[in-house]
Parts: structure tokens; C-alpha cells; sequence
């Protein structure tokens, strides 16, 4: 994206970026006509937070409308996604889009990755400052010993059920997933899907729909198998191994880092349903298809820190 | 064919819709948006500033007059809250917002839509934050760090967690926003180590956002299930630890006030050449130094936390990381005073208000560096020093720049001159009483006045009165700007010219006063003498 | 005696806001306490409360130095390029000697007060061979203190709890009417600045104290030791102190912990080691009983004891 000096006009048309002359870069630049989506999706979020705070807030056996005005919310923004993206795919299919707007929507997509990926690293940062310190502390190692001394004398370090639920045993005694069952198998889910969404990128190239379709669809399918899988998990957590949020540090950043992953498998499994569909229906050519690059590059993402909590939390 | 399709749904094509709605509600229009920024930050510090009028004067004398304890808290969260992320960070998203586009000559931001959702999504979120001090629980109370356990204690905790997750939001879509029209919508010919200084400030802040803005929300959402759905992040019962927020926290909370200087370093280094009428001094050093600023501010952190127990390595290490901040901060201020060295000025208010900040803002960085020695900070942590420090660096500091610029592009958004006389005075008025205001906050820390109190010790009465009643008149001297902002756009019989300062380059100064609805719907052609720094080659 | 105390000498005013302003600029121990017009940190009552004054006023030196050269540069600057005096801008923009030289020169002003505090902050995290062990926890809005040894030997349930004093307290209530002036011990106004039973400790020992809290984060912050450190539930930090000078050292608490967080002052008492010897023996003494849990020491301990009185 970046041009080399230019001193003279003549030079910048014929080195212009978009190959385009002077006459058609009037129309080069697309700026988008207005738009009450921006606004409305401003107006749904709030709705929804202030139903979600209300609702939080509420005491128990308090009544409140929270509740209520959270549907509302989550209705209104489903509703505001699709009204945008609809007007969206229709400039798009209408041609409006030319190669810079396509740049300007990667790197929106890419700068959003990024800030999901840190995101996730406050939580990570959580877990392994629990086990690297606070934990460690509690126990009395290096700068923990007056903490240990005054106040957890009789509690003894350790990570996973039998240290993980603080000195107080938050939550009660609980036993962990063991990594090498579903965990596993959730593991070759992603990464197949990561494969069959790679094939289902090239055959787009390639511009074979059919293979297209099979491949994206598979990878639906298994993203749903996971989220199905992950669903099993949880149950069991909870209903056997009496792990639950409240199992201490343990419980908090399992379910927390697992949760907010499986959330992010559910919108991309979501995506990927409506790429599948507007592949169905010719949306994208070979060289125009940023919506299905997108989407795959989110997959990937998610794929990736899923791999980071196989390795951290399920492993280690 | 579909070019002039598309071409055909340009209904503002050639000006301003007509009706107000379409106009200010689904704009996609850079210079509106930017205008709705910049109000809404100018209401915002209204209301902050109010807030902050309320502690002045519960502060002006020993005992409680006017309020109580609790409430006394919730003005000083909310006050610092607001002016954070209501006045300071919207103002500067408006600024660049309206001159990014017009600097670099490109038509508009890369995502029009988007900008409008970044900026509509505040007005929302500061309702839901102000709300909850009608909340029969109360507002929060925990200071604008809401540190946990006690931050846990509020009622209002869960509005106040998803308000800040919408500023997250916003925040995070605008800086996303203001990278891609950067490094993707920039006219043939102007390549980076030519962009003015202040896009290249919004560009490494726009980058900070984007980093450190999930990471508090990350923090706040523990919050959330620490007090609402009984994880134990922040309860060592549970093998947590309170410390551990803090951490994240600051890991955002600082490059966080960076987000807030690194703009105005920009700004006043597009002033003081104009008015120098002498290209800025060491662009590529300035630039540089922009860069390591924000590398540092991801590194030292815990300066926030000398006083929490670290371990002594922890304690050695972020002093030295901070302390070395100085340097590259050093650089550009000592590149300022030799941008006006040797050059020819005139001190119209953008200039007199920059001069301010170069003085006051380093008065700010030395008690930084003082606090940054930790048996030092043992004493100063958390006393009125800390308190006159910050102010330094974000009234005298941020804000100063703020004015600064409003001051020195109003000509160009409005098509009128300000008035200088009324610019001047609201200038001496500022700089006079901030002193008296936030001076004295100095002795009062030093002193051992702690922060975030409502009721002092008669030892500390007299430096407080003084600040308080600095802080009135302050206060005041604010009404003036207003007073000049309206008679500019509304009133002024005095017509800017294209060029409007006569030191003045780059692209900005040659699309015609008032700035056309629309700009650079052709890509500017580029002669390296039009811009600032185009002919510098070092 | 304080600069407060002189204040009223009719003739003698003249010279006596002088020394204020110099006992203000350079408060000594005297001065451990804060002061009307107080301008800087108190050099405090302990050996190693001047570790910060003196870093203080070293870097407050250094910054106003570089100050000065920095500001007046600007001003001649300011003076000599106007336009009004017919100045003609320069080209040059670009200086690599110049740069070098003020990016190298900082560097060297920082190692240097890098390496003074380096210094000041291991000696302060050194809190081996103390002679006395003091645990405090705070509350939302007062402190405990427990002895838990003294010269090796483990205090006897020695322990109670300070809080704000009776007459600040009526004082400090939303329009009470009441002149916070009128807060007096001796002629020390100890508005906010005092509790019912103050913490009592020996001069010339060196004591370390454990510090933790009960609900929310607070910090225990007496400025006579020259730090502040923060009482975090579930954690126990721990800093030292060795007093030089017996009297009475004022503090309050330094992290906002909720409403009343302004008002849970702290108070020391250093006694010489003989007086304090007698003092514990007291404590021990009235809470001695073995119903007394550390809980109810407070009611098993004597009539508060009137702090400022001693030293
Ligand atoms: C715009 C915002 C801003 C900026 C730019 C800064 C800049 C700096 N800040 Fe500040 N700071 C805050 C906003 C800011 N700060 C806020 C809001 C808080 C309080 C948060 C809270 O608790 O609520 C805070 C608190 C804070 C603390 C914690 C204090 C405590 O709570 O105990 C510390 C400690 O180190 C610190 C240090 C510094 C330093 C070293 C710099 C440096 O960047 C300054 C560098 C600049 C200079 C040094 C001057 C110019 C340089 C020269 C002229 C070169 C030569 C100089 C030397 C060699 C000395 N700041
Ligand atoms: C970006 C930031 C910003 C800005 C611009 C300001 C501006 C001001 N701030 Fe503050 N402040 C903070 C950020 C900021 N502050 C932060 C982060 C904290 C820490 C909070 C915490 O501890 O958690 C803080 C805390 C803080 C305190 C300490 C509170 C405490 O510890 O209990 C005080 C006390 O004096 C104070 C005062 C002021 C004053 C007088 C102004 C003035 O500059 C305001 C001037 C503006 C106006 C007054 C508004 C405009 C005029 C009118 C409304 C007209 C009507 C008024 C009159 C006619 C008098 N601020
Ligand atoms: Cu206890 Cu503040
Ligand atoms: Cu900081």
C-alpha cells in the first residue's frame, strides 16, 4: 500500500496503484452512500447491554424487565446484521467495490483479528500469572512466604483439581478433563476443518463450485461437531467432575478461556453457514471474494488459539 | 457501468443532504463525523469539568459542606472516566477524523460506515454510564482504576463494565478506521516518512488502541464474573489475586495516557513549524521517537504498582523501563525549541497555546520521572503529587493541544477567523489559573495529603483553597473558549483564506475555507514543497 | 517546637515566617508531621525515611536544572527569531551532533539517579534480622494491629483495634456544624489525623510489619517511615521500620477503599525502648486472661491511651 515518492504529476497517473487514468479515478474512489445501519446497530448494542446489566443487576428472585429488553436487544442486532450485510453484498455485487476498497475491508478484518488475539491474551495472561505466581505465592514459594506463613499455612501449591481451587478449595473438589479425550479429538476437528476450508479457498480460485460447496460444507460440519463435542464436555464437567466457574482459578480460566473460544467457534461456524449460501448463490468470482477470505482467516484464528488451549490449558 | 451505478447513489455527491437526520444520523461523511466528535467530546468535558467543579468544592475548606463521602466518590470516578474516554480520546478521534483524510489527501476515511457506528456507539455508552448515578444503589465509587475487591462492592458494577466495553468497541473500529485510510488511502506521492507528523501520531496511537483496548476489556469482564457468576480471578481463597487486576489494568492503563500525549505531540509538531514559518527540526528523530514512546509504554506498567509488594526484580525493572521514557520524550521536546530556533514567529493562539504545553507538559514529565524512583514514589504514590502530575500531562498536557488545534483549524472547518483578541484572553485566563490550580496539588501531595479524599487536615487547607479557587476561575476561563468557538463558526465577519497561516503547508491548506463537503475527490497531485516535511531529507 | 507554635510571637513574626518557609522547604524531624505551607516531603523519623527526601530533592534539583536550560533556550529563542524583530526563518532542519549530544546526556542524568535508587529500594526490601514483628490488617475503616514478637520472643495476644478518634469523627459528620480548627491536641490540630489507641512502638529497633487486610485493598502509609504499602486481602506484604526519634507519627490510609476511606487514619507512638518495655507488659498483662481472643483484645484493653501526650 505504500507508494514511492512521486515530485511530478505526470509520473503519479501512470504509477497509480489502481492501473486506472486520471478520468476514471473520480469514480475510483467509493465512498459509501449514507447509512442508518451504523446507527442502529448503535441503538440495538445499547439495548442489549442495558437489558444484560438490568438483568445482572436485579437482586435474586427480583423480577426486572432485564430480561426482556435483552432479547429484544439480541433480536434487534441479529435483525441489524443482516440489513447491513445485505446492503453491503449488494454494492458489493453491484461492483462498487473496487481493489482499494477491497484492501481497506482486509485490513479492517486483519486489524480485528488482532485485537481479538489480544483479547484473548488478557485471559491467557490471567493463567499464567495464576500459575507462574499467585498460586505459587499462596504456597509459600519465593515471594509468598509471609503470605503462606500468616494466612494459608496448610495449603500446598499445586495446579488442576487438587491445587486449582485456591486454599479455600473454592467451589469444592473437582478433577479435571483429561486432555487426551474429546480435548484430542476437538483438536483434529479444528485443524481437519482448517484443512477442508484451505481446499474449499483453492477450488474458489480455481472456480469449481461444486468442490467449493462439498469442502465449505464439511467444514461447517465439523465446527458444529465441535461445538457439539465441547457442549458434551461442559455437561459433563459439571455434572461429574464437579468442575464448575466457581472451582476456584481453575475453573475460572478453564471455562472462561473455553467458553469465549467455543463463542468465537459459534460465530464462525455462523459465517461460514452464510458463505456457504452466497457461494450457492454466485457471490464471489475468483479474484472477488473477500467476504469468503475473511471469514476464512477468522477461522483460522479461532483454530489457533484453540491449539494454544490444548497446549496451556488442557496439556500443561 | 456499475462504477456510475454506484455513482447515481451518491446523493450528497455534490454537498450536504438536506435533511438534518440523513445528514448528522448516517453520515459517512469524514468532516461531519468529525464534527460530531469533537462536540461530543466538548459536552463531555463540560460535564467532566462540572464534576470536577463539585470536588473543588467540597475541597475548598476543611469538613464536609456539600456532600457525602460515597458521592464525593463517584464524581471523582466518573470525573476522571469522562474526561478520559468522553473528552480527551473523542476529541482527538475528531481531530483526526477531519484532518487525517484532508492530510493525506484522500476522499474520506477507508470505512465511512464504520466511523459513523465508532461514533455513535459513545453518546450510548456515556448514557449508560452516567445513568447509574441515578441508580438507587448509587455509581461507582472506585476510582476510574476500579480496582477489585472493592470495585466489586458497587451495585452498579455490570452497567458500568458494558459501558466501558462499548468505549472498547468504539475505540477499537475507530482506530481500525484511522490505520486503513493511513496506510491505504494516501494520495500518490506521499509516502509514509512524508505524512505530517500528527498522521504519523495517529497511526502508532490507532496501533496502541488496538493493542491495550481489548486487554481492559478482558479485565473488566473478570470483574463482571468475579461479582456476578462467583469466579475467583481476583480472590486468593480461590488461588486468584487482587494484584492480578491490577496488572492487566495498567498493561492497558498506560500506554493508555500515552494514547492521550502521543496525539498532541503531533499536534504541536504541525503548530510550531507553521508559526516558526521553518520546517519541524529532526522529522525522522521525531517520528522515531513517537515509535519508542510507544514500545516503552508497553513495559513499564507496574510503575503504577511500586506500592503493592512486588518482588524486588519487578520493582528494579519497571523503574529503569520507565525512566528510560524520558529519553525519546526528551528528544521531542528539545526538537521543538530547535524547530523554533533560528526560525521567524509569530504568536498567534494555536502558538501561544503550544509554547503552554511545551513548558507545562515537561513540568508534568519531570514529576513523572520523580515517581518513577521507586523509595521516591513510596512517599508520592497515591498523595495530591500524583494528582498534580497527571493533571500536568493531560490538562496542561492533552487538552492544551486540543485547544491548540481547535484554534488552529477552526479557520479551515468554519471558513471564518476566530476572533485573536478573545483567543488571547481565553489563553492567558488558562494558563494563569491552571497553574494556580493544579501548582499547589504539588505541595499538598509532598505534604502528605492523600488522593481521592473528601476531607482534609487543616495543614492542608491552605494550598487547597488556593487550588480550588484556581480551579473556579479555570473553570470560567473555559466559558470563554465556547464563547469564541460559536462567535467563529456563527458570527465572524472575517474570512479565511485557503492557506489561512501564512507559515502553513501540507494538503490541508490547499483545499479552499470552509473545507468543501467533499475534498481529494481526484487524488491530489503532490509537489514536495507544498508539503511540511516533503523537501526534508534527513 | 512547630512552626505552628510560633506563629502568634507578635514581634518575632517577621523572622518566624522565614523559618517557616525554611522548616517548610526542609521540615526535619520536627516536622514528621504535616504543616500549614509544608512545601516538601518530611525527611520522617526513621533510618530510612531520608532515603526518599534525599532522592526527592536530588531529582527535583536535576529536573529544575534541565528545566531552566531547556525553557530559557526556548525564551531566547522566543526573543531573538520573532518576525516582529525581522527575523528571516532558516533552512536547516537537521542537526545529527546536536541529537546525538541531547539524547546521550539524559541518558547519563538517568543511570546516575537510576543507580541512587537501585541503592534506596533494596535496602528497603531488606527486612531480615528485625527485632520486632508487628501484623497489620485493615478494615473497612480501621486498622488492628497484633503484636506477634518482640526481641525474639513471641508477644502474648497483644492486640486491638484504631480507629478514627471520638471528636474527629463527630466533627468530620456532613454539616455538623463543628470547627475542624477546634481538633486540638496540645496545640497539634489532629483533625482526621488521630485514632482512639494508637499503635505503640520502641525507638532504635528494628521492626518489621506484616500487613494484610480483612475486606478491601487499603495502605498503610505513615510518612515518618518514608513508604507506604498496600494492605491487600488474602496477601501478606511486609516492609521495616526503625524509628530514631520517639513521638508521635501521623499517617492515613493511602488506597481508596471505599466511603470512609478518608477516614481511617493511622497513629504512632514510638516510646523508648525502656517505656515500651513497661507499656507491653501492661498490654500483656489486661489481655493476658485466655478468654481473650485477639477479636475482643480491644475491649480487654485499657482506656485509649491519649495520643500526641507522649514523647
Ligand atoms: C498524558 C498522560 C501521561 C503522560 C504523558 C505521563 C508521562 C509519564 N508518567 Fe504518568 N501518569 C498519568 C498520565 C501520564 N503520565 C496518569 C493519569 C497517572 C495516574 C493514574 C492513576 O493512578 O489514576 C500517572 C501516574 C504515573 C505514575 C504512578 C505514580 C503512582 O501512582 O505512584 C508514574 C510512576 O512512575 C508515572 C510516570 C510517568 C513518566 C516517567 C512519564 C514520562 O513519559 C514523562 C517523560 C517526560 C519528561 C521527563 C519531560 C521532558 C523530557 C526532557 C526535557 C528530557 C530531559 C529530562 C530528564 C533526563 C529528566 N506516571
Ligand atoms: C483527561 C483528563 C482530565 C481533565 C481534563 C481533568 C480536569 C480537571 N480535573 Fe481531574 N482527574 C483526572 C483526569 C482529568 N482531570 C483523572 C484521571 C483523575 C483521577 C481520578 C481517580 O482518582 O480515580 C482526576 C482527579 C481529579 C482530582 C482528584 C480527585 C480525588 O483524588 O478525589 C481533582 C481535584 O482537584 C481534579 C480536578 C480537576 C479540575 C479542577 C479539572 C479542570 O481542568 C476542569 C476544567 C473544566 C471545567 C470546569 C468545565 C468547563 C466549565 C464549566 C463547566 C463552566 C462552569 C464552571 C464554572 C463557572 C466555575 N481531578
Ligand atoms: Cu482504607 Cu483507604
Ligand atoms: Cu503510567
Amino acid at each position: 500500500m505504500q507508494f514511492p515518492g512521486r515530485h511530478d504529476g505526470a509520473k503519479v497517473i501512470k504509477r497509480n496503484p489502481r492501473g486506472l487514468t486520471m478520468g476514471q479515478q473520480h469514480d475510483a474512489y467509493f465512498v459509501p452512500t449514507k447509512s442508518q445501519w451504523p446507527i442502529v446497530a448503535a441503538l440495538v448494542m445499547f439495548i442489549t447491554v442495558f437489558g444484560a446489566a438490568h438483568w445482572l443487576n436485579a437482586g435474586p428472585g427480583e423480577a426486572g424487565f432485564g430480561k426482556g429488553v435483552l432479547t429484544i436487544g439480541v433480536i434487534g442486532i441479529i435483525g441489524m446484521f443482516f440489513g447491513w450485510f445485505r446492503s453491503v453484498i449488494n454494492e458489493s455485487l453491484a461492483g462498487s467495490y473496487n481493489a482499494q476498497v477491497d484492501t481497506s475491508f482486509r485490513m479492517g478484518m486483519m486489524w480485528f483479528i488482532f485485537s481479538e488475539v489480544m483479547f484473548f491474551g488478557a485471559f491467557f495472561g490471567a493463567l499464567f500469572y495464576v500459575r507462574m505466581y499467585s498460586l505459587p505465592w499462596l504456597g509459600g514459594h519465593g515471594h509468598g512466604v509471609l503470605t503462606h506463613q500468616f494466612l494459608w499455612s496448610d495449603y500446598v501449591a499445586s495446579w488442576g483439581a487438587n491445587g486449582g481451587g485456591g486454599p479455600e478449595q473454592a467451589g469444592g473438589a473437582f478433577r479435571t478433563v483429561p486432555a487426551w479425550g474429546l480435548p484430542l479429538l476437538n483438536t483434529l476437528l479444528l485443524l481437519a476443518s482448517s484443512v477442508t476450508v484451505t481446499i474449499a479457498h483453492h477450488a474458489l480460485r480455481a472456480g469449481q463450485r461444486g468442490k467449493i460447496l462439498v469442502f465449505l460444507g464439511l467444514t461447517v460440519l465439523l465446527g458444529a461437531t465441535f461445538l457439539y463435542f465441547q457442549a458434551h464436555e461442559y455437561m459433563e464437567a459439571y455434572n461429574e467432575l464437579n468442575l464448575t466457574l466457581r472451582s476456584g482459578v481453575y475453573g475460572a480460566t478453564f471455562f472462561m478461556l473455553t467458553g469465549f473460544h467455543g463463542l468465537h467457534v459459534t460465530l464462525g461456524t455462523i459465517m461460514l453457514l452464510v458463505i456457504w449460501f452466497r457461494v450457492l448463490k454466485g457471490h464471489f468470482d475468483k479474484d472477488h471474494h473477500f467476504g469468503f477470505e475473511a471469514v476464512a482467516w477468522y477461522w483460522h484464528f479461532v483454530d489457533v488459539v484453540w491449539l494454544c488451549l490444548f497446549l496451556f490449558v488442557y496439556i500443561l | 457501468m456499475s462504477y456510475a451505478a454506484t455513482h447515481d447513489q451518491h446523493d450528497d455527491h455534490h454537498g450536504a443532504p438536506k435533511s438534518f437526520f440523513q445528514r448528522w444520523c448516517m453520515s459517512t461523511n469524514h468532516k461531519d463525523i468529525g464534527t460530531l466528535y469533537l462536540i461530543f467530546a466538548l459536552v463531555m468535558f463540560f460535564i467532566g469539568g462540572s464534576f470536577a467543579m463539585l470536588i473543588r468544592a467540597e475541597l475548598f475548606k476543611p469538613g464536609l459542606q456539600l456532600m457525602q463521602p460515597y458521592f464525593f466518590n463517584e464524581l471523582t470516578t466518573m470525573h476522571a472516566l469522562v474526561m478520559i474516554f468522553g473528552a480527551i480520546m473523542p476529541a482527538f478521534v475528531g481531530l483526526g477524523n477531519w484532518m487525517i483524510p484532508l492530510m493525506v489527501g484522500a476522499p474520506d476515511m477507508a470505512l465511512p460506515r464504520m466511523n459513523n457506528l465508532s461514533f455513535w456507539i459513545l453518546p450510548f455508552a456515556f448514557l449508560l454510564m452516567l445513568s447509574t448515578l441515578f441508580l438507587p444503589g448509587g455509581g461507582p465509587a472506585g476510582g476510574w482504576t476500579m480496582y477489585p475487591p472493592l470495585s466489586l462492592q458497587s451495585n452498579s458494577l455490570a452497567y458500568v463494565v458494558f459501558a466501558i466495553h462499548l468505549m472498547g468497541i468504539s475505540s477499537i473500529m475507530g482506530a481500525i478506521n484511522i490505520i486503513a485510510t493511513i496506510l491505504n488511502m494516501r494520495a500518490p506521492g506521499m509516502d509514509l516518512m512524508k505524512m505530517p507528523v500528527f498522521v504519523w501520531s495517529w497511526l502508532i496511537t490507532a496501533f496502541l488502541l488496538i493493542a491495550v483496548m481489548p486487554a481492559l476489556a478482558g479485565a473488566v469482564t473478570m470483574l463482571l464474573t468475579d461479582k456476578y457468576f462467583g469466579t475467583n480471578f481476583f480472590n486468593p481463597g480461590g488461588g486468584g489475586d487482587p494484584v492480578l487486576y491490577q496488572h492487566i489494568f495498567w498493561f492497558f492503563g498506560h500506554p493508555e495516557v500515552y494514547i492521550m500525549i502521543l496525539p498532541a505531540f503531533g499536534i504541536i509538531s504541525e503548530i510550531v513549524p507553521t508559526f516558526a514559518r521553518k520546517p519541524i527540526f529532526g522529522y525522522k528523530a521525531m517520528v522515531f521517537a513517537i515509535a519508542c514512546i510507544a514500545f516503552l509504554s508497553f513495559i513499564v506498567w507496574a510503575h503504577h504498582m511500586f506500592a503493592v509488594g512486588l518482588p524486588l526484580g519487578a520493582e528494579i525493572f519497571f523503574m529503569y523501563a520507565t525512566m528510560l521514557i524520558s529519553v525519546p520524550t526528551g528528544v521531542k521536546v528539545f526538537n521543538w525549541v530547535a524547530t523554533m530556533w533560528g526560525g521567524s514567529m509569530t504568536f498567534e493562539t494555536p502558538m501561544l497555546f503550544s509554547i503552554a504545553f511545551i513548558i507545562l507538559f515537561t513540568i508534568g514529565g519531570f514529576s513523572g520521572l520523580m515517581m518513577a524512583l521507586v523509595p521516591a514514589d513510596f512517599q508520592y504514590h497515591d498523595t495530591y503529587f500524583i494528582v498534580a502530575h497527571f493533571h500536568y500531562v493531560l490538562v496542561t498536557g492533552a487538552l492544551f493541544a486540543i485547544i491548540a488545534a481547535a484554534y488552529y483549524w477552526m479557520p479551515k472547518w468554519t471558513g471564518n477567523m476566530y476572533s485573536e483578541f478573545w483567543g488571547k484572553v481565553h489563553f492567558w485566563c488558562s494558563v494563569v489559573f491552571v497553574n494556580v490550580l493544579f501548582f499547589p496539588q504539588h505541595f499538598l501531595g509532598l505534604a502528605g495529603m492523600p488522593r481521592r479524599i473528601p476531607d482534609y487536615n487543616v495543614a492542608f487547607a491552605n494550598f487547597n483553597m488556593i487550588s480550588s479557587i484556581g480551579g473556579f476561575l479555570f473553570g470560567a476561563s473555559q466559558l470563554i473558549f465556547i464563547g469564541v468557538l460559536i462567535h467563529c463558526a456563527f458570527f465572524s465577519k472575517k474570512k479565511a483564506t485557503d492557506r489561512v497561516w501564512e507559515g502553513a503547508k501540507g494538503l490541508e491548506w490547499t483545499v479552499p475555507s470552509p473545507a468543501p463537503y467533499h475534498t481529494f475527490e481526484l487524488p491530489p497531485v503532490i509537489h514536495d514543497d507544498e508539503l511540511a516535511h516533503g523537501h526534508v531529507n534527513d | 517546637m512547630t512552626s505552628g507554635s510560633i506563629r502568634h510571637h507578635g514581634i518575632r513574626r517577621a523572622f518566624t515566617t522565614l523559618t517557616i518557609g525554611a522548616l517548610a522547604l526542609f521540615g526535619g524531624a520536627a516536622q514528621a508531621n504535616p504543616h500549614s505551607w509544608q512545601l516538601n516531603l518530611t525527611r520522617g523519623a526513621s533510618t530510612w525515611s531520608p532515603v526518599p527526601y534525599h532522592l526527592n530533592n536530588i531529582s527535583l534539583a536535576v529536573c529544575t536544572v534541565i528545566g531552566l536550560l531547556v525553557f530559557s533556550a526556548m525564551f531566547i529563542a522566543m526573543f531573538r527569531f520573532r518576525k516582529s524583530r525581522g527575523a528571516v526563518a532558516e533552512k536547516w532542519s537537521h542537526n545529527t551532533m546536536v541529537e546525538v549530544i541531547w539524547t546521550t546526556i539524559p541518558v547519563l542524568i538517568l543511570i546516575t539517579l537510576a543507580w541512587l535508587a537501585t541503592a534506596g529500594v533494596t535496602s528497603w526490601a531488606d527486612t531480615t534480622g528485625s527485632q520486632m514483628t508487628v501484623k497489620v490488617t485493615g478494615y473497612q475503616w480501621k486498622w488492628r494491629y497484633d503484636y506477634v514478637d518482640y526481641l525474639g520472643k513471641p508477644v502474648n495476644k497483644v492486640g486491638f483495634m484504631s480507629k478514627l478518634d471520638q471528636q474527629s469523627d463527630d466533627t468530620r459528620q456532613l454539616d455538623s456544624g463543628m470547627d475542624p480548627y477546634a481538633v486540638k491536641v496540645g496545640d497539634e490540630n489532629t483533625y482526621l489525623l488521630n485514632v482512639d489507641k494508637p499503635l505503640v512502638v520502641p525507638a532504635d529497633t528494628k521492626i518489621r510489619f506484616v500487613i494484610t487486610s480483612g475486606d478491601v485493598i487499603h495502605s498503610w502509609w505513615v510518612p515518618a517511615t518514608g513508604w507506604k504499602i498496600d494492605a491487600i486481602p488474602g496477601i501478606v506484604n511486609s516492609a521495616w521500620a526503625n524509628f530514631t526519634t520517639p513521638g508521635t507519627y501521623r499517617g492515613q490510609c493511602a488506597e481508596l477503599c471505599g466511603q470512609d476511606h478518608g477516614f481511617m487514619p493511622i497513629v504512632v507512638v514510638v516510646k523508648s525502648k525502656a517505656d515500651f518495655a513497661t507499656w507491653l507488659a501492661g498490654q500483656e498483662a489486661a489481655s493476658g486472661a485466655p478468654a481473650a481472643a485477639p477479636q475482643t483484645a480491644q475491649a480487654a484493653a485499657p482506656a485509649p491511651v491519649p495520643a500526641g501526650g507522649q514523647g
